[in-house]
């Protein structure tokens, strides 16, 4: 392996395993803020008691996605120098903004609304929760800004004299279509994420018969949360496959193995085989129109295929193979939308459940939402791979490839011991996290009282 | 003064927030098993960082953030040389957050043993190497004309950068002593404040090393720089007040100290962010790794506008935790 796919193991491996955290402690955040507002509206101690069960799984996690991050800010430029010294004048801007303006507030007010049960007036106590899901929503909306650029370069201009992109416009930056369509897609998603976790946390626990009265509400609100953002999430995404479609057309094309150009085009829903070097999968079910439904919003779209977009890239970047992995790209796809489908039906089932009034004791259902729960982190890494090999071999779209992005003075031995370390580390982690998830995910709910001596929600350091 | 210039100061400022603050959490971290007696002892002295390291680390993310963003060349250069070092101040601090939360959730005394290890280890491990990193931006490294980096590993270990390291290490020992000592009651104070005062004429002559080590390596001429005179002249106030067992004192000299110690760095440092040992014709400077004018217009506004309400609003969190913990609130007499 060359260095360049040394980092972007590293990459990729880094980046997954922190997306694995980051969509819980948006929508968890939301939830847990949303939990402890209906207990200061109605005064409902199994509200107040949800909200302290499920703060605690929001901090196990947000501990593990906040260390993870950290590496995330500095393999930049310690895997990606060229790329780094190269673009930061644009990138680098919104990464700072995010700091500021989001991790600050985050990480402040968690520590606050951990301590500060016992401390703070309940108004502002309540305050502190919502500040935490604001500042997790935030740096979310920074970093899908600046990876968007990655995706469609915009609001820059290219320096005469050091060939540099250089910002001219933040609000074409934060404007980016790529950004907005990715980002309501992200947060949906992360709202969906969450709501599953506490669907099959309730699950778990109704199926156990153990506070049936309170499991029975999260779950309530769980469905009522997930089936919607579901709809909007799906929605949202094929929006989104819309306008790469425009911008980055490889991606979408190779999304949907479309060798050649077609019109109109239909939808491949499964295939054999099909990888770069193969052209003529075996299609199992294809589905008129659809495709051109999908990325083009018109029945009888046009798709323009791999083939004659590469060699369009050819002419205006110079010889070179600007077809990116197609299996990937059409796996993760799929993945990501069948699952998707999966869990909404699953949702609407449980939603038909409650009108008949029989959601607690539907066993078939709880089981399967217990087992639910893989679901979201499958989709959220299908999708990031979807993006992001979608990309390549650009690192950014038209501007730099890959290749010419890693840091020249890093040895192979250098990232080989770091890519091995952090592996393991990470394996660490995951194995004490979900441990400790599925401790706490099991627990008894925390006693009623409203205002235990010395009792945060969070025993953490302090039990 | 240039925005270039804005935005050197402002990467201090965030270097100094970063060190100031959280070197007592490293001390707190290095110092939580030596100062206690038993685990309500121990869970005392966490407690005193509890709400607040996590706030206080975000100071090193914004200033890396920072540096990518107004000085782009100096990010890519610096973070590729200090590869395995940073990878390692990574596990270090991977590792040291981590072990807060879940030393808290395990379940026997040895698991437990065993988080409260590698917090002591990861406090250690990431001022150290930190230090070691900063005190090489002034003491040169080869960089070649493409402004990348041309050594290896070995040779980022100089003396002069070693002792950095040492220094804020000895440093955060003695913060999270007077910090400690600020923040607590009963024994725990008691200890911390021994130790502080032991400590602290130690500590003194390593400052004090450090700050005409710094002044030379600079080859700045022989006038003093003001700011390490402040460092030795606050590291003996320190010595001094914790000597007397002036919590309140000791601390806010210790504070000053840790600030004039990576002040003194930055400013022997300037107009260059990282010297060459290739010459000064391959020195990396403000002016050849800045953004365009743009972007750091842009940054200066957004830095204007939201770091006062992020003071203020981190300030009013160290209000709210103002109290002293005392052990007592940590007894359980159901485990152990
Ligand atoms: C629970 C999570 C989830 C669900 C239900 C979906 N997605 Fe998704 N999708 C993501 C989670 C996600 C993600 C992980 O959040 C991504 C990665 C990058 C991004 O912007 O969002 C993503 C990216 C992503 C992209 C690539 C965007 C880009 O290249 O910038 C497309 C085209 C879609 N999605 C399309 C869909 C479609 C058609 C869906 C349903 C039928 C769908 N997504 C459901
Ligand atoms: C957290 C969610 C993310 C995930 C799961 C993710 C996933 C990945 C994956 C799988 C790769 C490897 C691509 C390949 O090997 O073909 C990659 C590469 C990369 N991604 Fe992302 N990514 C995420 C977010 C981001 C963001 C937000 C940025 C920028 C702000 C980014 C920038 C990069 C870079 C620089 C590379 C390396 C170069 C490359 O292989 O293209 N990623 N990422
Ligand atoms: C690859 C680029 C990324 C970088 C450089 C990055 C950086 C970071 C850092 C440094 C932290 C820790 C902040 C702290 O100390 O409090 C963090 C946490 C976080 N990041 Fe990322 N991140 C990246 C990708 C993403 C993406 C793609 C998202 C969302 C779409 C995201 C959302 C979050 C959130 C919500 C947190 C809060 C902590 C958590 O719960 O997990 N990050 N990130």
């Amino acid at each position: 392996m060359s260095n360049v796919d040394l980092a972007r193991l590293q990459f990729a491996m880094t980046s997954i395993y922190h997306f694995l955290f980051v969509p819980v402690t948006i929508g968890l955040g939301f939830l847990t803020a949303v939990l402890q507002t209906a207990w200061y509206r109605r005064g409902d101690e199994a509200y107040l008691r949800l909200t302290k069960f499920f703060g605690t799984l929001l901090v196990i996690n947000i501990a593990v996605g906040v260390v993870t991050g950290l590496v995330q800010e500095f393999q930049f430029g310690m895997n990606w120098s060229a790329y780094s010294r190269l673009v930061g004048d644009i990138f680098g801007a919104p990464l700072a903004m995010e700091g500021l303006a989001a991790f600050f507030l985050e990480a402040t007010f968690l520590g606050v609304w951990i301590f500060g049960w016992n401390r703070l007036p309940r108004r502002l106590h309540l305050a502190t929760i919502w500040l935490v899901a604001i500042g997790a929503a935030l740096s979310a909306a920074f970093i899908m800004a600046a990876n968007s650029w990655m995706q469609h370069p915009v609001g820059y201009e290219t320096n005469a004299s050091t060939g540099r992109p250089q910002l001219n416009d933040i609000w074409a930056v934060m404007t980016n279509p790529v950004f907005l369509w990715g980002y309501a897609h992200v947060l949906l998603a992360a709202l969906a994420t969450a709501a599953v976790v506490m669907l099959a946390v309730s699950a778990w626990h109704l199926r156990r018969k153990s506070h049936v009265d309170v499991f029975g509400r999260s779950a309530k609100l769980s469905l009522a949360i997930l089936v919607p953002t579901m709809f909007l999430a799906m929605f949202v995404g094929s929006e989104l496959g819309v306008v790469e479609a425009k911008y980055q057309p490889m991606k979408i094309a190779a999304a949907e193995a479309q060798w050649e150009t077609c019109q109109p085009c239909s939808f491949s829903a499964f295939q054999i085989g099909g990888g770069n070097d193969d052209q003529n999968p075996t299609k199992i079910i294809a589905i008129p129109h659809l495709l051109s439904l999908l990325a083009t919003n018109h029945w009888n779209g046009q798709v323009i295929g791999l083939n004659e977009l590469n060699a369009q890239y050819q002419q205006q970047y110079g010889p070179g193979d600007y077809v990116p992995n197609v299996f990937i790209q059409y796996w993760s796809m799929r993945v990501m939308a069948y699952a998707a489908t999966l869990i909404l039906f699953l949702g609407l089932w449980g939603l038909w459940l409650i009108h008949r009034g029989t959601l607690e004791r539907s066993r078939r259902f709880l089981w399967l939402s217990v087992w639910a729960v893989l679901l979201p982190f499958i989709m959220n890494t299908a999708g990031w791979m979807l993006t992001e090999n979608g990309r390549q071999p650009w690192l950014v779209q038209g501007i730099m490839r890959t290749t010419d992005g890693v840091s020249p003075s890093v040895g192979t031995s250098s990232i080989v011991v770091s890519l091995i370390v952090f592996f393991l580390l990470y394996l660490v982690l995951a194995i004490v996290d979900v441990v400790l998830m599925l401790r706490y995910s099991r627990r008894e709910l925390p006693p009623a009282a409203t205002e235990p001596a010395g009792e945060p929600p969070v025993p953490a350091a302090i039990q | 003064m240039t925005l270039v210039n804005v935005w050197f100061i402002l990467i201090a400022v965030l270097w100094t927030g970063f060190f100031v603050l959280e070197g007592f959490d490293f001390g707190v971290g290095i110092l939580h098993r030596y100062l206690s007696r038993d685990e309500p002892d121990r869970r005392t002295v966490i407690n005193t960082i509890g709400p607040l390291w996590d706030g206080n680390e975000v100071w090193l993310v914004v200033a890396g953030a920072a540096m990518f963003a107004a000085f782009p060349g100096w990010y890519a250069t610096m973070f590729s040389a200090f590869y395995l070092a940073l990878a390692l101040v990574l596990v270090a601090l991977i590792l040291r957050g981590v072990s807060f939360e879940f030393r808290g959730h395990a379940r026997s005394a040895r698991t437990r043993g065993i988080w409260s290890s590698l917090l002591i280890a990861g406090s250690i491990v990431a001022p150290f190497l930190l230090g070691v990193a900063l005190g090489d931006l002034l003491r040169g490294l080869p960089i070649g004309s493409d402004q990348e980096y041309a050594g290896t590993f070995f040779d980022l270990l100089q003396p002069y950068a070693l002792w950095v390291g040492v220094t804020l290490v000895a440093l955060c020992v003695l913060h999270g002593s007077t910090f400690i000592a600020l923040k607590t009651t009963g024994d725990v104070r008691d200890r911390a404040k021994r130790l502080a005062r032991r400590a602290a004429p130690f500590v003194a002559v390593v400052v004090a090393v450090y700050a005409i080590w710094t002044h030379v390596i600079a080859d700045k001429g022989v006038l003093p720089n003001p700011v390490e005179i402040a460092a030795i002249l606050a590291v003996v106030a320190a010595a001094w007040f914790a000597g007397q067992g002036r919590d309140g004192w000791a601390f806010t000299l210790t504070t000053i100290v840790m600030a004039a110690v990576i002040v003194s760095l930055f400013t022997e440092l300037f107009p260059r962010v990282m010297v060459s040992t290739n010459g000064s014709a391959t020195d990396l400077t403000i002016s050849n790794t800045a953004s365009g004018s743009y972007t750091l217009k842009l940054m200066t506004i957004i830095f204007v506008l939201i770091f006062p309400v992020v003071a203020a609003y981190q300030a009013w969190s160290y209000h709210t935790f103002r109290r002293r913990l005392n052990r007592t609130e940590f007894e359980n007499p159901t485990e152990e």
